[in-house]
């Protein structure tokens, strides 16, 4: 599968791509936690914009970002639509009434606000893991947040075989098809067989997890010794920054969505 | 599976570059002493092995032979002090290594595993072998100059920043060297290293183990299923006896002079002064009428990329075994995925010669199993029930075989393999040479026309070999056709009647 | 000279709760296989087939799958922390790949990782049945349900929340908790887990 090929696809010396991968997720994580406090069409936008003005100092070209957002952008979609339909404030001109199915102007402007909501929370995310390598923020975890190494390195390891496993997936589907099996319309069958791929695909990770394990205790790890570092990973000027501006842009979104009277907190 | 094509070509430091001066302190090598060793899984009656006596003095290089599942493997992660006493029923007698237990000093042994793939831990190759390092505790200024100098002697072909995906089997296990090597180890430990490669892929990792020997003077212990490239490296043979000790040990011309025909017989690969030479190849009929063809065929795997196959033609005939053989990535497995139907081509089809209007792609999967027998490379990718005999039956039920006629095929296969026995078993718990016999099986309950087999000799002891060479003889007599791809030279002679090449997404 | 040490019992009295390496490498890699299942759903499955039927208080059930690491970890691993670690590892392994979704991913699996974990903990890590799998999948399917009505739907209304959350716990319940256990069990015949206490309770070969 193509998407499982290489995860990060930023070029890495742009000035947000160049950053620690702690202060990427720092900068991704600050808004959409406050965001969660109120469902308001005001707050995300702001971080929206923020956010898509700094896609190109992320070295993401938007091609790229597009063919991996996609998803999101439907998602947002079918759930606004969700949430206008099974929201309880069916206030102003009724648009759509279809049996059971009632859409107010009011009830879509709450489907708009919670879709809005959902993007400005996902995308800083987004970006962030286009510009993230996964050996980098193994690094930085354990070097400037005390993760347990073995707890690190183990997890790296075993990301390593995810493209393997990918492969076992697909050639699990051709030999099923090979011995006549194949879901054709049929939905139970269809559940059966994915479940039976399933399982072989466990089967195949548990055997090459044991051999993994056992080459990585013959190379000494998690041998009691003290560790060192081969990559080194710091935390700089430009790190802080970036959570600032980000704490920033927060700010300032919550300040003018209470400020404009938008701000409606979740639980009320 | 399928590997992306690897197109730089392995090229031997001369012996000038050879001396390498080795940028890490190296320790002395150290002794291996196994006193009264034996070992039981829990959940197996039997013991893998048991009353294991063996010395290896400091510096002296070994090769450990004896019939498959005979615990070798079991003795050699004892040694290296892998073994989990949790998964033990029972444990006697005592491993030292350099005059301590097993496992108590892991700077002191370094192991090469079956199957590299599973043994590399970094995306990157110089991530790689810096691990090694990482928890040796090395300061970090001398990480990088060991591991270039580590990659440089066991002649890795690429930088420190090549993906090790992107790696053939040859040179992911001399990247698994390297980052072995590294670390200084008193005693080399390896595991059948060249099982999964090919034949470019074999020489040039034990050329490279000869290599760190010959800087490093470690102690070694092997075990390697081709005997005749490991003799080179070796001046002492062991032999293990499943389930009991060593029941002999000298030098490779008095061991196999004494044991080679009762080794041969159990199935170990025994060379050939001492060992029965090569089968007489077995020609058949002579091709009948073409059943299967593939014209132009082309296929990528991701948009973009270079084509993993291209224009690729190749017409299959009744009564005839064809053999295509090439290097890892060069689109083999692609092409036989192609001609049975698993994959869609990017260009050109593969038609049946019986319904020449509708590619094989195309196909429902129902009526392809009944034309179509595939024997993929790793047997448990083909394995999708708990027991034998249901495993069997699957193919015939999906094709609408009527009830009995597919019970007498299934019974007459079991039989015919050897499997009647493990009827009821669940075909994980399988050893390596009944899973594949079971696999082959499973390919074969419709009676198809056509046979393809992806690496059917892949790590199979010589008793298993024989038997795939006489089944696949005795079906291309019977009058199916038969695609083989290996890079098994001896089971191409043995057994093709025409040979094809495929190299870097051609076929010739 | 040897001195045979025969050890009968494969169970200590007391089992070890620090994680040995083949424990996290387990974990570790089960995490992972979910997770390149889970990118596979996310990027091809769910925008064609799931989407339209989505964003209503029946969306969970289809959703079990999404629960299914934490418990599968646990029962194979048996260590405290499994049932998070597995969890948090796939959610982390999609977000790598199905990058669609960003962190959202990586904060769904850390809360629905804590449901199961903490039923795992009320039970002090020794209770390994069917009945501990059900439990922890419907705490999974708990925090599923409360995050989700919490993130993407704060428009609905009281009652659907509320039908929402159910449909969470059932799916939590039956696919992550019972099909969880089966696999496990299935996984435990094959033999893989010999080195797991999950594994040692078949019969002797």
């Amino acid at each position: 599968m193509s998407v499982l090929a290489v995860p990060a696809v930023s070029d890495s010396a742009a000035p947000i791509a160049r950053r620690s991968p702690l202060a990427k997720i720092a900068a991704a994580l600050l808004p959409g936690l406050a965001l969660l406090a109120s469902v308001d069409p005001v707050s995300p936008a702001v971080v929206l914009v923020s956010t898509l003005l700094c896609v190109p100092l992320c070295g993401v070209t938007w091609r790229v970002l597009a063919r991996r957002a996609w998803p999101l952008a439907l998602a947002v979609v079918t759930l606004s639509l969700g949430n206008a339909v099974f929201t309880g404030r069916k206030g102003g001109a009724t648009l759509l009434e279809l049996g059971p199915v009632l859409l107010t102007t009011e009830s879509l402007s709450v489907g708009a606000a919670a879709g809005l909501r959902v993007a400005a929370i996902a995308l800083p995310g987004v970006l962030a893991i286009l510009t993230i390598d996964p050996v980098d923020l193994a690094d930085a975890l354990v070097q400037r947040l005390r993760v347990p190494a073995r707890f690190a390195y183990g997890a790296l390891a075993g990301l390593r075989l995810a493209p393997l496993l990918a492969a076992d997936w697909q050639t699990l589907g051709r030999a099923r098809r090979a011995r006549g099996l194949a879901a054709g319309a049929n939905p139970v069958r269809g559940i059966r067989l994915f479940a039976g791929k399933v399982f072989g695909l466990l089967v195949g990770a548990m055997r090459r997890a044991t051999r993994l394990a056992a080459a990585m205790e013959a190379r000494g790890f998690d041998s009691g010794q003290a560790r060192t570092a081969a990559r080194e990973q710091r935390f700089d000027g430009g790190d802080a920054a970036l959570v600032a501006a980000s704490a920033v842009v927060t700010v300032a979104a919550v300040g003018l969505s209470v400020v404009t009277g938008a701000w409606n907190p979740l639980l009320s | 599976m399928v590997r992306p094509a690897v197109r730089t070509p392995n090229v031997r430091p001369t012996d000038h570059e050879r001396r390498v001066r080795l940028a890490w302190p190296v320790a002395p090598p150290a002794p291996i002493e196994v006193r009264g060793w034996g070992w039981r899984y829990a959940g197996r009656r039997a013991w893998a092995c048991r009353g294991v006596d063996l010395r290896i003095e400091p510096g002296e290089r070994v090769l450990l032979v004896g019939p498959s599942g005979g615990g070798k493997s079991t003795l050699l992660h004892g040694i290296a002090g892998l073994l989990d006493r949790e998964a033990a029923a029972e444990v006697e007698g005592q491993i030292l290594v350099g005059g301590q237990p097993a496992g108590t000093d892991r700077s002191l042994v370094g192991m090469l595993f079956q199957d590299p793939e599973s043994a590399l831990m970094m995306a990157r190759a110089g991530d790689d072998v810096a691990f090694g390092l990482e928890n040796a505790g090395v300061p970090t200024g001398e990480i990088w100059p060991r591991v270039d100098a580590a990659l440089d002697l066991v002649g890795f072909p690429y930088g420190g920043n090549r993906s090790t995906a992107a790696l053939s089997g040859g040179e992911q296990q001399r990247l698994a060297l390297a980052g072995t090597v590294v670390r200084g180890p008193s005693v080399l430990i390896l595991d059948e290293p060249t099982a999964n490669l090919d034949p470019l892929g074999t020489t040039t990792v034990l050329d490279a183990v000869d290599r760190v020997l010959a800087e490093t003077g470690s102690t070694l212990l092997m075990v390697e299923h081709h005997v005749q490239a490991a003799l080179q490296l070796v001046n002492r043979v062991a032999v293990l006896e499943p389930g009991g000790g060593i029941i002999d040990d000298g030098s490779p011309n008095a061991v196999f002079g004494r044991r080679g025909a009762d080794l041969a017989k159990a199935g170990v690969w025994v060379p050939v002064p001492w060992g029965p030479p090569p089968p007489t190849p077995r020609r058949g009929p002579g091709p009948g009428p073409a059943v299967l063809e593939g014209r132009a065929l082309g296929a990528r795997y991701t948009s973009g990329a270079a084509p993993a196959l291209e224009d690729a033609n190749i017409t299959l005939h009744r009564g005839e075994a064809v053999a295509v053989t090439g290097p890892n990535g060069s689109g083999k497995s692609t092409l036989a995925l192609l001609l049975a139907g698993l994959l869609t081509p990017s260009s050109g089809e593969a038609t049946l010669h019986a319904d020449p209007s509708r590619p094989l792609h195309r196909w429902r999967a129902r009526e392809l199993c009944r034309r179509i027998g595939v024997v993929f490379q790793d047997p448990e990718h083909q394995f999708l029930t708990s027991r034998v005999d249901t495993e069997l039956m699957i193919a015939p039920r999906q094709a609408g075989v009527p009830a009995e006629a597919a019970v007498r095929r299934c019974d007459e296969l079991l039989q015919r393999l050897g499997l009647d026995r493990l009827s009821a078993a669940n075909p994980f718990t399988l050893s390596g040479g009944e899973k594949r016999r079971l696999s082959v099986a499973t390919a074969l309950t419709t009676t198809p026309d056509v046979v393809v087999l992806d690496e059917p000799t892949f790590g199979q002891d010589a008793r298993t070999w024989a038997e795939l060479v006489q089944l696949c003889a005795d079906l291309r007599d019977g009058g199916s056709a038969l695609l083989v791809i290996t890079h098994d030279e001896p089971f191409v002679s043995a057994l093709a009647d025409r040979r094809m090449n495929a190299d870097e997404g051609r076929l010739s | 000279m040897s001195n045979p040490t025969s050890v009968e019992s494969t169970q200590p009295a007391r089992p070890p709760r620090r994680w040995r390496t083949v424990d996290i490498v387990v974990a570790s890699v089960l995490g992972v296989a979910f997770g390149v299942l889970f990118a596979a759903w996310n990027n091809f499955v769910w925008p064609t087939i799931s989407a339209p039927l989505s964003s209503t208080p029946a969306t969970p059930l289809l959703a079990g799958v999404w629960l299914l690491p934490a418990v599968v970890g646990a029962l194979v691993v048996r260590k405290p922390g499994a049932a998070f670690y597995t969890e948090l590892l796939a959610a982390t392994v999609s977000m790598f790949f199905g990058s669609a979704w960003g962190l959202s991913v990586f904060m769904s699996g850390v809360w629905q990782g804590l449901g199961a974990e903490l039923v795992f903990a009320a039970l002090a890590y020794r209770r390994w049945g069917l009945g501990a799998a059900l439990l922890a999948g419907g705490g999974a399917g708990v925090a599923m349900g409360v995050y989700e009505t919490i993130v993407y739907y704060p428009g609905f209304d009281a009652p659907w929340k509320a039908a929402y959350i159910g449909s969470a716990i059932a799916t939590g319940v039956v696919v992550a908790g019972g099909l969880g256990w089966l696999l496990v069990r299935s996984l435990a015949r094959t033999g893989v887990l010999a080195s797991f206490a999950s594994g040692r309770a078949q019969a002797e070969i």
